[in-house]
């Protein structure tokens, strides 16, 4: 790859925060590190993977509307969790985690467990609680 | 509260993270090797595809060796010494962290994309093998240096505390790192050729299908068999991750290739071998066929396939690749140097 055919297709997959760098021949046939914003194969596979993540959270939103998951269910899928991986979190065997996703076992929930479940989830106990009213995407908090 | 610390910390960019650590560590403790000369006598370079072993549903495809072997096999061939800690307490992790930086080390850490709230939100997966290097403390905000960013940046302490111990695949415990004894004298010829013959021998003799120059047919094999036996969706689903390991963030395009490639070519003249340039140029061809894989690949994942493009054509492209770099590697290999 020449330094001139390094790929700028950007589709803000950096937010403009930085550029990432590749590896590509100046006019000399020499590597050198040139900024990148973006190619679209790899914009496209990163958007295909969000959304099989983004659609995990709204079907969990849903299934928490109807009364089949409690609210933990849709902030785990948030978090990009499993039963498992939350587990480990918090310190629990999974099958207690995939109990408490049961709207009855969560309501019945302490609320050192709560918080716990919160702070592992980067939310509030209040937020827990809840769903949002709108679709929602995965999403990382930004503050931790 | 303990007082602030900025370390004098020359950061400079890479496309990996591992490789990029190493180079700006080394360079802190007075050895100047480059991210292609880190990644190539660390032998970074490798291919895999293992359909048993699956994150998040997916068969894992790799374009390079695992996380950390690429330090460990630097410092072998270097000499360098590390001193490597894990941690159960977060505060202890913490508070060795302090330590260090008040006696003037930069740290190097393992870390959790996921919890860095500094980085792009669509790159923060649950990948637990990033590495970071922290050069200082100003209040409760930790200097950061992400060798994939062009600059330097903060970190609050609750945040570095989550991404210092994430769960998953690994759990990230508080592992930290920094040098302890570097030879700025080390041969560094003598370890870019240890390096070089180890990654031709990982490449061409590894005596299972999936790994080397055998894992491409091998992947290819099962590529033209995705769309009947995982259905469309999720035969784009797994060809995405393909393209995505070899592409995204950290691997300096075509999956690693052309930083090898820039490795042959920097150790063309450190040992002057012309020859080497000759293999850096084929590396780079090679490289450049990568990245049409790709690119076919990505307009398939879309829906918009090429004219006469089907996984068949993709697998063909994946063998011819697999044929080349067989040829490279065993050439390399046999190299006198």
């Amino acid at each position: 790859m020449k330094k001139e055919e390094v790929p700028q297709d950007d589709a803000n997959m950096l937010e403009g925060k930085f550029k990432v760098v590749k590896y590509a021949l100046n006019e000399n046939g020499e590597y050198v590190k040139v900024p990148s914003v973006g190619w679209e194969p790899e914009n496209v596979a990163l958007g295909q993977a969000w959304d099989v993540i983004n659609e995990r959270v709204e079907d969990a939103r849903q299934q928490v509307l109807s009364g089949k998951l409690s609210p933990l269910a849709f902030h785990m899928e948030k978090n990009m969790m499993d039963e498992a991986l939350l587990a480990k979190h918090m310190g629990l065997p999974a099958r207690r985690v995939k109990r408490h996703l049961e709207p009855k076992e969560f309501e019945a929930l302490d609320e050192a467990t709560l918080l716990h479940y919160a702070d592992a989830l980067l939310t509030t106990v209040e937020e827990l609680k809840r769903v949002p009213d709108a679709p929602s995407r995965a999403i990382s908090s930004d503050q931790a | 509260m303990s007082k602030d610390v900025v370390i004098p910390f020359d950061h400079q960019q890479s496309a990996h993270c591992e490789s990029g650590v190493i180079s700006n560590l080394m360079r802190f403790h007075g050895l100047k090797v480059s991210e292609p000369m880190a990644f190539g006598v660390g032998s970074g370079l490798f291919y895999s595809h293992m359909p048993f072993l699956k994150l998040n549903g997916i068969p894992v495809t790799s374009y390079r060796i695992l996380p950390g072997l690429i330090f460990k096999r630097f410092s072998k061939n270097m000499g360098v010494q590390m001193k490597r800690m894990r941690f159960r307490d977060q505060d202890e992790a913490m508070a060795e962290l302090d330590r260090v930086l008040d006696k003037g080390l930069p740290v190097g850490m393992l870390t959790s994309v996921f919890y860095l709230p500094y980085l792009p939100q669509a790159f923060r997966f649950h990948f637990n093998a990033h590495n970071i290097v922290v050069f200082g403390r100003k209040g409760d905000e930790y200097l950061v240096s992400d060798p994939v960013m062009d600059g330097t940046t903060t970190i609050h302490r609750r945040a570095l505390v989550r991404a210092r111990f994430a769960k998953g695949t690994p759990d990230t415990n508080g592992r930290m790192y920094y040098p302890t004894a570097v030879l700025t004298k080390a041969d560094l010829k003598a370890a870019a050729i240890k390096g070089l013959k180890r990654t031709a021998r990982d490449m061409s003799n590894v005596p299972l299908p999936m790994f080397g120059v055998k894992g491409m047919p091998y992947l290819a094999k099962k590529l033209r068999q995705y769309e009947t036996k995982l259905g469309e969706r999720r035969a784009k689903l797994y060809l995405g991750n393909i393209i995505r390991m070899q592409e995204e963030i950290g691997t300096g395009g075509a999956g690693f290739r052309f930083m090898f490639a820039a490795f042959l070519q920097e150790a063309a003249g450190l040992l002057n071998k012309p020859e080497l340039k000759e293999h850096a140029k084929e590396m780079t061809r090679i490289g450049d066929q990568w990245r049409e894989f790709a690119f076919e690949a990505g307009r398939m994942c879309k829906g918009r396939p090429e004219p006469g493009s089907t996984y068949g054509t993709l697998a063909d492209k994946l063998e011819a690749i697999g044929r080349a770099e067989k040829v490279l590697f065993k050439q390399l290999a046999k190299l006198p140097l």
